[in-house]
């Protein structure tokens, strides 16, 4: 009698890697999903605070490629580890902040351990050869095999035969013959394999699903490691760098200024870290301070604030402001003129 | 069959589901968890963690700007 071989695949909420875990179970493997969360992934968070992007779907892809695969799916936390990937990539960043290939080596890395400690044979990804410029080329390959200590049971379905034999191949666990030979950017064999698996419906990002592949983050979250002189971030510094209008008046602080009602319900919720202002005479939004303000800076504040309200044309406008200590001021100012407000403000 | 209560106010999804499944794993079979949530995407994700990993979704209820998810934990 032989027993029945696991197999545990990276499920990012992509085409690939669904389609990299459903090649395997067509061969009879029991393959479980698992979704690493480093805090920068895309899913879910924004398009449940703005208004904008309420109208698309409201789902998590990697879950929704479960359901697809009729497979378990374990979401593991991995933000305070990953933190080291982000601040010291042994292989560099890609165009923006973005260690990619560091990023991959860690997944695996962590996907190596999982299938240890729940007895798994070996693990999917869903790569492919010459896909993404930063991590997906025949030369990182290996790399990547070695470096997480996966070694030779890291198997990538959509690319296997293009690369040496693993483990689960040699040892026939799997039919290489059934494994794919993809490569290159081309989507057109992935659309091709998706539609004979009937899968008609799948998520197809463009950036990759991770905010630091972004050039509008990754530049905000660098002005935050220079303001503060050091490279460290904490999980809810990274969660606001998704969240309103971040402008930066003066080297020793930056305001996050909410956009909509989402957006300033979400604020909300850090008031207590942080000084905050609204305004009383006029509609407008919540505003946090990040960093040290003297009161001359909180004047500046307000009037900006005031700016970014439905005041922004009024003679005066008050803005009550709040400060750790609990104390409250109001300002009456007059708004910033848009003019006033240099470029290079704006992170 | 004992009832317990998740307090995931706050978080933005998935932290929430990821939060939920920490929970259950430590929960026997039967029993039931309710996950508070601010996050609107919770009301999609954590009903379909449960369908993915076999829970039981028993109903879903908004107070106060708050919602309330209620499940029953699976069979392993």
């Amino acid at each position: 009698m032989t027993n029945k071989r696991k197999a545990v695949a990276l499920i990012s909420g992509g085409l690939d890697s669904l389609l990299a875990a459903r090649v395997i179970q067509e061969q009879g493997i029991h393959v479980e999903g698992i979704n690493f969360y480093t805090g920068f992934c895309v899913e879910g968070h924004t398009h449940a605070i703005r208004k904008k992007d309420r109208a698309r779907p409201k789902r998590n892809n990697a879950l929704w490629s479960a359901e697809q695969l009729g497979i378990k799916l374990h979401i593991v936390d991995i933000i305070e580890e990953y933190k080291d990937i982000v601040i010291n990539p042994k292989h560099g960043y890609g165009a923006n902040l973005n260690p990619c290939l560091d990023c991959k080596i860690f997944m695996v890395h962590k996907a190596r351990e999982w299938i240890d400690s729940h007895d798994f044979d070996f693990i999917i990804t869903g790569e492919v050869i010459g896909q993404r410029p930063k991590s997906q080329r025949k030369d990182t390959m290996p790399v990547i095999a070695q470096e997480s200590g996966a070694d030779d049971l890291l198997l990538r379905p959509l690319c296997a035969r293009n690369l040496p034999p693993t483990r689960p191949e040699r040892e026939g666990w799997v039919d290489r013959e059934q494994l794919f030979g993809f490569e290159g950017r081309t989507r057109k064999p992935q659309m091709a394999l998706a539609n004979t698996f009937g899968f008609e419906e799948y998520a197809q990002p463009a950036g990759g699903c991770c905010f630091l592949t972004d050039q509008t983050y990754s530049r905000k979250l660098a002005d935050l490691w220079k303001a503060r002189g050091e490279r460290r971030y904490e999980l809810d510094d990274i969660m606001l760098l998704k969240v309103g209008r971040h402008l930066r008046p003066h080297p020793d602080f930056k305001m996050i200024i909410g956009r909509e009602d989402g957006e300033n319900k979400f604020l909300e919720g850090y008031r207590k870290q942080y000084v905050h202002l609204f305004t009383t005479t006029h509609r407008g939004p919540l505003v946090l301070i990040d960093g040290e303000v003297n009161d001359e800076g909180l004047e500046l504040a307000a009037r900006i604030t005031a700016r970014f309200s439905q005041g922004r044309d009024a003679e005066l406008v008050d803005v009550e402001v709040h400060t750790l200590d609990g104390e409250q001021q109001v300002f009456r100012v007059r708004p910033i003129a848009g003019a006033a407000i240099p470029g290079g403000w704006y992170l | 069959m004992t009832s317990h209560r998740l307090d995931a106010r706050r978080m933005l999804c998935p932290l929430p589901v990821i939060r939920t499944q920490d929970r259950v794993a430590q929960l026997p079979a039967g029993d039931c968890l309710t996950v508070c949530c601010t996050d609107p995407g919770a009301v999609h994700d954590i009903p379909a963690w449960c369908r993915v990993n076999g829970h039981e979704l028993l109903d879903i209820q908004h107070e106060n700007g708050e919602i309330l998810i209620r499940l029953r934990v699976g069979e392993e």
